[in-house]
């Protein structure tokens, strides 16, 4: 095959080389690297060693008994991957899902969204050898996962948003302890600001690196995070507001410098904006019913939807075919992490080995969610 | 749209949710036209379905647009092609996200995207030669 490289004339100096997968940063999902010394002259993703088949078991299932299996993709994210086939099934059923419902299923995806850019921003930490970001950034996501126990009644997978609004009802102290939260958080968001972001060191290992233009974003169909860190304006619950995210006010982050430290920093101001609207949520959430009784095995009348919300990664879309049997005739997962996935071999090309891994996670992948 | 192209069903699946059925021949025409003249440059999801009862295969290309006003429009392009001989035209010079969608229809519906640089297995192991899993004649085991 030929290789175009400026640094390989003879391509017999190029060696294949395996990033993971059992490599610890690159988790279940293996890149194949081609090196000329230093420098990775090509790459391609290979994913695939945890596929488990969510859309041919969803075939199987009927509509609630989906809900608990379709968040193990992406644990760290468990309520927004549910968010959109909840929406879908929603929409197909013609659901009118209640006000409180709309607001409790605002405010748990939003947590779930700080929990995974804490996760994102703490691995990214530990990556650039960051101590303080992982260690601080662990445990301050775990306040958060608190929050979401007593909340959803599980740490991770609490299957919270379902069809027919939420499982359960915010508990009536949980307001006061979100609100305090989030104040708390304010805090230590400045806090990391100057730790991390305007940390020299980090500056200089993420500055300039894997730069992704906006015109290449829109052609790959970027979404999430890398999108906004590009100068793209792209975020669903703006362009097309869905469960009553018209009803707040916050702001779409967008940098344009398209590098690796705005793809971290874009998701700390997108947690900034997920704290304003927790806030105004837990403020004016309604009083009313969370759920419908949809009884354990619902009719589904027979059609086809596509929806989609913004998950923390990126665009989450469901296209859901109903043929009024209890079971989907077909259920497809558009996962924003399968969609970033196509500018791996773009950014990951003429850059030193060192300079992999901060690429590779400022991408925000998630192999699990991408092999679905 | 439809002045252009005659031959293309319409069919509004909701508000500001069209699907759209071209033929595979003039599918790529179709898609520049959409991505220049339109302004669907955004490929949100490539899916595929199974027809068994009509012995067909659907290929469904969801495009969205990041042109200020139609960001919340989503246009379903779906081509459908027999089962026995499923070849399609790849759309990766149109939108090139496209490249790993197509790549993951190819192998769980055994759609053959024509003009595709590579199409080996991405999710699947190297060595499965069963059905393609998504088809609806390849029955999990256990079931």
């Amino acid at each position: 095959m030929a290789l175009e490289s400026e640094y390989s004339p003879d391509s017999d100096r190029v060696m294949s080389v395996a990033f993971g997968p059992q490599h610890p940063g690159a988790g279940h999902f293996r890149l194949r690297l081609w090196l000329d010394g230093d420098y990775v002259v090509r790459s391609e993703p290979d994913p695939g060693y945890v596929h488990r088949g969510e859309e041919k078991m969803s075939e199987y299932r009927n509509y609630i008994q989906n809900v608990p299996h379709l968040e193990r993709p992406v644990i760290l994210d468990s309520s927004n991957i549910l968010f959109p086939y909840a929406l879908g099934v929603d929409e197909l059923m013609n659901n009118k899902i209640p006000l409180r419902a709309q607001y409790l299923r605002v405010i748990m995806s939003e947590i779930n969204r700080i929990i995974s850019h804490m996760y994102f921003l703490s691995i990214q930490g530990l990556f650039l050898g960051h101590t303080t970001m992982i260690t601080w950034g662990m445990g301050d996501r775990d306040i958060w996962i608190d929050l979401a126990e007593r909340i959803g009644g599980a740490r991770v997978t609490f299957a919270y948003i379902i069809p027919g609004g939420v499982r359960n009802d915010l508990p009536e102290f949980a307001i006061d302890k979100g609100l305090k939260t989030c104040d708390w958080f304010d805090k230590r968001m400045d806090e990391y600001e100057k730790i991390f972001f305007q940390n020299p060191m980090v500056h200089q290992r993420s500055d300039g690196i894997g730069v992704l233009g906006k015109a290449d974003a829109i052609a790959f169909g970027t979404t999430g995070t890398v999108a906004r860190a590009s100068g793209l304006t792209f975020d669903v619950r703006k362009d097309e507001p869905y469960s009553s995210y018209e009803d707040f006010e916050f702001k779409t982050p967008v940098l344009n410098q398209g590098d690796s430290w705005a793809r971290a920093y874009v998701a700390l101001l997108d947690m900034r904006e997920a704290v304003k609207i927790i806030r105004q949520a837990l403020k004016k959430i309604p009083p009313g019913p969370v759920r419908l009784k949809l009884g354990p095995q619902p009719r589904v009348p027979a059609g086809e939807v596509y929806s989609r919300t913004e998950a923390a990664r990126g665009e989450m879309s469901y296209h859901i075919i109903s043929d009024g049997s209890p079971r989907p005739y077909r259920l497809k997962i558009g996962v924003p992490s399968a969609k970033n996935m196509r500018l791996m071999p773009h950014l990951i090309r003429n850059v030193h080995v060192a300079d992999i891994p901060i690429i590779y996670w400022g991408l925000n992948f998630w192999p699990v969610e991408g092999d679905r | 749209m439809t002045a252009k192209f005659p031959e293309v069903k319409v069919e509004w699946m909701k508000e500001r949710r069209l699907k759209v059925s071209v033929p595979p021949l003039r599918i790529k025409e179709f898609g520049l036209f959409v991505r220049d003249t339109l302004g669907f440059d955004h490929i949100s999801t490539v899916s595929g379905v199974d027809w068994i009862a009509k012995n067909e295969l659907e290929v469904v290309y969801f495009i969205g647009s990041t042109t200020p006003g139609q960001e919340d429009f989503i246009l379903g392009v779906s081509e459908r092609v027999p089962r026995d001989n499923p070849v399609v035209p790849t759309l990766i010079e149109v939108w090139k996200g496209a490249d790993y969608m197509e790549r993951e229809t190819h192998e769980m519906f055994g759609i053959n995207f024509q003009g595709h640089p590579s199409q080996a297995h991405l999710y699947l192991p190297e060595d499965w030669n069963d059905l393609p899993p998504l088809r609806k004649d390849y029955v999990s085991p256990g079931r």
